[in-house]
């Protein structure tokens, strides 16, 4: 009874897609997080265990997270046209 | 199960269901600043973001107690009644001139429109000078400008006998650093072709990205944040790529080295990735700097909605704000100079592949 009134209200409301959308966005969030944590995570052991080799190291950590970011960006793009184009 | 159902039909369109009365006070309750937002006027955060970000026919510097000042830009059209050139000025506020007027349709919000004899809106061929395009042009000129003179002094000294001194000594260390670590160890033999069009790129970008963090006229639009631009970019990299690339970048896709049975979807892969790989970088730079532009805007506007719900949360939300705003603008310093050098880097990292001579050393 619970349930079927619930989906009565939110399909009628119509805002499943931007629920979705913002959800999307937050895992995309999460993703981009975890994967650049980890870049940090061995640049850090990189570096570490061998300090001469920080600016290397820190170069290339630099553009690989620049990767990673660009894909998290794109589940950004698509939750932006979800909720913005009409 | 009340409870429940006033969040869900408060987070739908008011269109949406009716709420029972008894719970009206929940859902009033759960989100009082929307229902405050939406009694005063309220901060457009949408029209500030989506002002910024868009391209208009007018450059909007400020407003002065009420009053907005703005400068009027050159619209350039030709319609069915021919050519028509005039000052955006005219277009102000919806008013009509010489048969054409600014949409606030749906579909073409914002743009040049006239009525065809249907009285539909179509979209006539619109080559105005619109706030991008003006962008656009001072950032070429002032690009143009650094460069030549970094280069004139290179023409009237010897370079290897004195260090450089102003433009040149800020620029050559940057152009340094592309040419060799970038260029030269990515595309091999040959780079000398290719430096020029990669150089350029990435001034390009980083010249435009940090004019788009400059938060007054020149600087302020949103030109890397625009599709179209980084569209051109990318598409001049495909065709560079495609068009200057030997016989052996054709074999790689359409007969790949591989097991018999693995060849179709290697060959179906190998096609996608032809056009994923420009794509990715027209994605990866919009989206960076929208996304830097929209979290800044955010973050000013939020001064402006809590200054509306009252002082002392206005007053701690302008400091926090501020400190994070200092932040942000930072980052997205760091982000201008990162994103393009991953542009250039990616197109010379992709130039190179498609130069690459099999390990037998035939060319």
């Amino acid at each position: 009874m619970l349930l079927s009134t619930l989906l009565l209200q939110a399909l009628a409301g119509a805002s499943i897609g931007k629920l979705g959308a913002a959800i999307g966005a937050g895992l995309a969030a999460i993703g981009a997080g975890i994967g650049i944590g980890k870049i940090g995570q061995s640049a850090m052991e990189g570096i570490a265990r061998q300090p001469e080799a920080a600016g290397n190291i820190r170069t290339s950590m630099l553009i690989v997270a620049a990767l990673i970011e660009g894909v998290a960006l794109f589940a950004v793009i698509v939750c932006m046209l979800i909720l913005f184009v009409k | 199960m009340a409870a429940v159902l006033p969040l869900a039909a408060g987070a739908a369109d008011t269109e949406a269901v009716v709420v029972p009365e008894q719970d009206d006070a929940v859902a009033s309750a759960v989100m009082p600043e929307d229902d405050a937002a939406e009694q005063s006027d309220d901060v457009d955060v949408y029209g500030i973001i989506f002002g910024h970000i868009g391209d208009s026919y007018e450059w909007h510097i400020t407003d002065i107690g009420g009053r907005k000042i703005s400068i009027p830009l050159p619209v350039i059209v030709r319609s069915s009644t021919g050519w028509h050139c005039f000052l955006s000025s005219r277009l102000e506020d919806g008013t009509g001139y010489e048969g054409l007027h600014i949409s606030s349709s749906d579909r073409f919000d914002g743009k040049i429109v006239e009525l065809d004899a249907d009285g539909n809106e179509i979209r006539p061929f619109d080559i105005s000078i619109t706030r991008n395009v003006l962008a656009l042009m001072i950032s070429s000129i002032l690009l143009v400008a650094l460069i030549l003179s970094c280069s004139r002094w290179y023409r009237r000294h010897d370079a290897l006998s004195e260090a450089p001194r102003g433009v040149a000594a800020l620029l050559e260390p940057v152009i340094a650093m592309i040419n060799d670590d970038v260029i030269k160890d990515t595309i091999g033999p040959g780079y000398a072709r290719f430096a020029p069009y990669l150089l350029t790129v990435f001034f390009f970008i980083l010249i435009n990205n940090l004019m788009g963090i400059v938060p007054f006229f020149p600087g302020g639009a949103n030109v890397t944040g625009n599709i179209t631009v980084t569209f051109v970019l990318a598409f001049i990299t495909f065709m560079i790529v495609n068009l200057t690339t030997n016989r052996h970048y054709w074999k790689d896709i359409f007969w790949p080295d591989v097991p018999l049975w693995l060849k179709p979807i290697m060959i179906v892969l190998e096609i996608f990735g032809v056009f994923t790989k420009p794509f990715s970088l027209m994605i990866r730079l919009f989206a960076n700097i929208m996304a830097g532009h929209c979290l800044i805007l955010c973050v000013v506007s939020i001064i402006f909605i809590a200054a509306k719900i009252g002082i002392a949360i206005g007053t701690s939300m302008t400091i926090i704000s501020v400190v994070f705003g200092i932040f942000m603008d930072c980052l997205e310093l760091l982000v201008a100079f990162i994103q393009a050098y991953v542009f250039t880097m990616l197109s010379a990292v992709f130039i190179g592949l498609s130069r690459e001579r099999p390990e037998t050393g035939k060319s």
